[in-house]
């Protein structure tokens, strides 16, 4: 356990498992409804900035899984470490890139 | 649903077809009506709350997902003002748009003049606010939020005021507006700066008489007091976060609910899990109550005895009753996941909650704190009772 437990943590963000499909589900409804009450539901923004393909392009990746798992200084946007693992915020970015699927 | 709502839903059906031949529909009031928000979906279910059932759905409003509500003074008509700039006006005794109107990019909410007569929308992009003819919709002025170099800012906190005015809040540039529409083509603004950081959410006190803005960036509110706009804009509760390290803040605040109960206004802290209470004479703090999360919205029911909160994520599943006079948790209910809203009746007997994970309304009983009854709604998020046509500020 201990050794599988090292294994995540030393593996780079991008890397990771993609998280079970019931996850992701749930994840993406945690990305349009609550990330969305400050994104919009469809990610192009409110109080918070938009977080659609063509806004993220040339950002670096791992600072956008730092923002999401640590939140950012100075801004209201929260740390989400305590409900989301590195390997989904990872996941998370990458869907962000991308452009996400819809909801339902 | 209740048989009794089958059974009054079917009466209703057989009047409409015992009708249906007559030139006239049946009359009815609009008192009782309401819009619950599919925000998912870009639709509102229109319900009443004499009986407790919807009596239809209106599609094609576009995203709803941060969406509010306005009435005309003769509660005929709902203003719906979408995430997207869409400001949509709803016939609710015939159950249809009659005007809509794309006018910006990104808007948070919107408010009616004294005189019904004028509708603004408060707009993120691009900053400012619009203002429009209620019955054409048709725009009268435009009000770009711009601060002295030039640079905009989102607006947030509209709400009207007496003497056909407007104030709003700039949220980059922490200013308050106040802005003049006795001639809707020739607005008269007033700007008050530095008045503090981050304004997120404002409201008025239900007399019109106080402005009150949260501050997102402070610990700290912003009080404007209208019937002496000479004085400026005063800081009330300052550092009340006593410089301890704020909680994360999952889902921003709304200060529209926010609770005056005659001599006291409740508000929500903001990073921290408690109700503040404020002395509405001497503007200082006199408790703090200690509550399940950080509150959202903090509603006083009609008659100021209770006030009912519910909380930002992950603790959007609680809603808890302050009992006003001994300042303590009565109840701590579960109504559903991700409770988003919650408007009480006219006259606070129920209240009805959006439980929008579980895709229902669902109605409580104020004084035993029982469910009574439930919706099925897509994804609800805010309800909103046509006599809010009556309140200042809603």
């Amino acid at each position: 356990m201990l050794l599988a437990g090292s294994v995540v943590i030393c593996t780079p963000v991008m890397a990771g498992e993609p998280p079970a499909p019931a996850r992701q589900t749930e994840l993406i409804n945690l990305i349009r409804q609550d990330c969305g009450s400050c994104h919009g539901m469809t990610l192009a923004g409110g109080l918070g900035l938009p977080l659609l393909p063509e806004a993220l392009k040339g950002k670096s990746p791992e600072a956008l899984t730092e923002t999401i798992l640590r939140g950012r200084g100075g801004t209201p946007m929260p740390p989400w470490q305590a409900f989301i693992s590195e390997d989904e915020a990872g996941w998370i970015v990458d869907m962000l890139m991308k452009g996400l699927p819809d909801a339902h | 649903m209740r048989i009794e709502n089958v059974f009054r839903g079917l009466l209703g059906l057989f009047a409409a077809v015992a009708l249906s031949g007559c030139a006239t529909p049946p009359l009815r009031g609009t008192g009782d009506l309401g819009l619950v928000i599919e925000r998912a979906s870009g639709r509102v279910a229109v319900v009443e709350t004499s009986h407790r059932t919807k009596l239809g759905q209106i599609a094609g409003l576009g995203d709803l997902s941060h969406a509010s509500v306005n009435y005309s003074r003769d509660e005929r008509y709902a203003y719906v003002f979408g995430r997207d700039g869409g400001l949509t006006q709803i016939d609710m005794l015939e159950m249809r748009i009659v005007n809509r109107a794309v006018q910006s990019g990104n808007s948070i909410g919107g408010a009616i003049s004294q005189d019904g007569r004028l509708v603004a929308v408060a707009n993120y992009t691009p900053g400012g606010i619009n203002v429009f003819d209620a019955v054409t919709l048709k725009q009268v002025a435009n009000i770009p939020a711009l601060d002295d170099n030039g640079k905009p800012s989102k607006v947030i906190g509209l709400v009207d005021a007496p003497g056909n005015r407007f104030v709003f809040s700039l949220f980059e540039a922490g200013e308050i507006w106040l802005v003049e529409m006795k001639d809707p083509a020739k607005p008269v603004v007033r700007k008050y700066k530095n008045i503090g950081k981050e304004p997120y959410d404002a409201m008025i006190t239900a007399d019109g008489r106080y402005y009150l803005a949260g501050l997102f960036g402070e610990d700290g509110l912003a009080l404007l007091d209208l019937w002496n706009p000479d004085a400026g804009v005063k800081r009330v509760l300052d550092h009340y976060g006593r410089g301890e390290q704020k909680l994360p803040v999952f889902k921003m605040p709304h200060l529209e609910g926010w609770a005056a109960t005659g001599n006291e206004l409740l508000v929500p802290a903001v990073g921290r899990h408690e109700v503040l209470v404020i002395d509405q004479g001497k503007w200082t703090e006199a408790a703090r109550i200690p509550v399940a999360g950080q509150p959202v919205f903090v509603v006083a029911r009609p008659d100021n005895r209770q006030v009912w909160v519910n909380f930002a994520f992950p603790d959007n599943g609680t809603v808890q009753v302050i009992d006003v006079p001994s300042r303590t948790i009565v109840q701590t209910l579960k109504p559903g996941k991700a409770v988003l809203h919650l408007e009480f009746t006219p006259r606070g007997e129920q209240v009805w909650l959006s439980a929008r994970d579980d895709d229902k309304v669902v109605i409580y009983d104020s004084e035993t704190y029982l469910p009574v009854s439930e919706l099925h709604v897509d994804k609800p998020s805010g309800i909103f009772f046509t006599p809010r046509a009556h309140r200042t500020g809603l």
